[in-house]
């Protein structure tokens, strides 16, 4: 018995015809940066945040917004990646998936702000899963979400605590977010659904 | 992957790489306070070795647990095979308690394979006789990626008592999946018959003399000492214990004579030792000794391979999957 392929996750990287850009690079890197003054907004400071990105686009976008945020404050944020493969509740829905290491800063998330950052909020899941990820590593003083599109459609009591943008779609829409560290350009697509 | 893994050779590069990524994640979580992740709750794991061992049967124990996976252990003595039950029934009766997973040490070659044949749950080949051992392969191969990176055109050479190793078979073909160049050296008692046939596969060689080989043109990249296998050598396969060790043993002196050519070469053995004889103390307790970092690593690359095995919906017992959109 052998295994299919491993299905592309949502963002693949081939765009079908009928997509149409809903954001700009330059939508994009404004977003990011109002994202980053929110972020110090609310915590008051720079003190003790942590940003942990959701592989894989949520990492460069973690990178990003930490650039943003050093700009404005001065000080290094300390940026990490967070994989919740293990975590995953859809599991034995898909072909197995590679678990990836996650990269945590060296002093830890005990005590600290952790802003996770991901593409995409979608069902939720993927957050619930990073949650419990965390909670495996240390005990976060707060955790809050940054997210570069919310699409709608939760199926947990989860929301973010920052967005980009609020994408209305309809479920058989797909988002496609680009970045360019991973693709090359910096665009968000939707595609799919009755062409509207 | 496949629904099992019996034989090294189940395994195509991509997936040895898989998990290799995987295990190198499931190594982090060792380091961890909490050394739990939810991923296999609810599986069944069984370990049923009708042959003696420590490290193999615990770090499969280990990483079933820290995956939350329900473990049992069970041994030939002190189970219906000591009251003269067959293979197969017994094996048809663990898997009628639908587990989802059996591990066996066996000392019959091929007897995983058997059993495969026989049970819906999956079979993992935790050494059968004198065949194969693909999760020590694969640990080996991560144990040595580690050191050493990429193992593409890296010449390891594997010494000892090949007739009876299957952690050598294993190793070989793993080490070749992942492009590295194996050089095997044995006396010639201990030379599997039929392994000239082997040789004319490229980057593989074999030779009856250490010495030329450590100290060959080829730079040495790692050695792979093998356990004499005390319970195996009723044969008269070599005169003395002593004679062994002049020839083929890593001496304190062999190593010397490494370190001075390549200071960062590594020495592994798949334990247990058997100190002073084919390994000497010296070079079991050097710095270029990865013995110990084999064993941890023992634990990650079994977790990726029950993972890999399990974690996915190819797993047993799910014969009616709901398809659609899950995202």
């Amino acid at each position: 018995m052998t295994c299919p392929d491993l299905s592309e996750p949502a963002t693949s990287s081939s765009t079908p015809a009928d997509a149409r850009d809903v954001m700009t690079e330059g939508d994009i890197s404004r977003a990011l940066r109002r994202i980053g003054h929110e972020i110090l907004e609310r915590n008051k400071g720079s003190e003790g945040l942590v940003l942990l990105g959701i592989p894989s686009r949520g990492v460069p976008l973690a990178r990003r917004l930490a650039a943003c945020i050093e700009d404005v404050e001065g000080a290094e944020i300390p940026v990490g990646e967070l994989d919740i493969t293990l975590h995953r509740d859809d599991l034995r829905r898909h072909p197995v998936r590679t678990a990836h290491r996650s990269r945590i800063p060296a002093a830890g998330i005990d005590d600290k702000v952790v802003v996770l950052v991901d593409d995409v909020l979608y069902s939720g899941r993927t957050i619930r899963a990073a949650l419990d990820a965390l909670s495996e590593l240390g005990r976060p003083r707060a955790v809050r979400l940054a997210v570069l599109v919310d699409r709608g459609h939760r199926e947990l009591p989860i929301r973010a605590d920052h967005v980009g943008k609020n994408l209305p779609t309809s479920r058989d829409e797909r988002v496609h977010v680009r970045v360019a560290e991973l693709d090359g350009i910096d665009v968000v697509r939707i595609s799919g659904g009755e062409g509207r | 992957m496949s629904k099992h893994l019996i034989s090294s050779a189940d395994l195509s590069r991509a997936e040895v790489e898989d998990i290799l990524e995987t295990a190198a994640s499931m190594h982090d979580l060792q380091r961890r306070e909490v050394k739990k992740v939810p991923t296999l709750r609810g599986r069944t794991i069984i370990n049923f070795f009708f042959e003696d061992s420590t490290r193999t049967r615990s770090s499969f124990e280990i990483a079933g647990k820290w995956m939350s996976a329900d473990t049992i252990n069970l041994s030939a003595k002190g189970s219906s095979t000591s009251k003269g039950e067959s293979l197969r029934d017994t094996a048809m009766t663990v898997d009628a308690m639908a587990v989802d997973a059996l591990v066996i040490r066996h000392n019959a070659s091929g007897a995983c394979h058997q059993v495969a044949q026989w049970v819906r749950c999956s079979v993992i080949n935790a050494g059968d006789g004198t065949h194969e051992h693909p999760t020590q392969a694969l640990l080996d191969a991560y144990t040595l990626r580690t050191r050493l990176g990429d193992l593409d055109g890296k010449h390891i050479v594997i010494v000892g008592d090949l007739t009876h190793s299957r952690v050598f078979r294993s190793n070989v073909i793993t080490l070749k999946t992942l492009g590295a160049r194996v050089t095997v050296v044995a006396p010639p008692t201990l030379m599997p018959s039929g392994i000239g046939a082997w040789s004319a596969a490229d980057g593989f060689s074999t030779s009856w003399d250490l010495d030329a080989v450590l100290g060959g043109d080829d730079p040495v990249d790692a050695v792979m000492m093998l356990r004499v296998q005390r319970e195996r050598m009723s044969g008269g396969y070599f005169p003395t214990a002593r004679e062994y060790t002049v020839g083929y043993g890593l001496t304190r002196d062999r190593l010397d004579r490494l370190v001075a050519r390549n200071a960062d070469v590594l020495v592994l053995h798949p334990g247990p030792m058997n100190r002073g004889l084919e390994i000497a103390p010296e070079a079991a307790d050097a710095p270029q000794s990865v013995v110990l970092d084999q064993v941890s690593a023992g634990v990650a690359v079994r977790m990726a391979v029950l993972y890999h095995l399990l974690a996915g919906d190819d797993a047993p017992a799910t014969t009616a999957t709901t398809e659609g959109v899950v995202r």
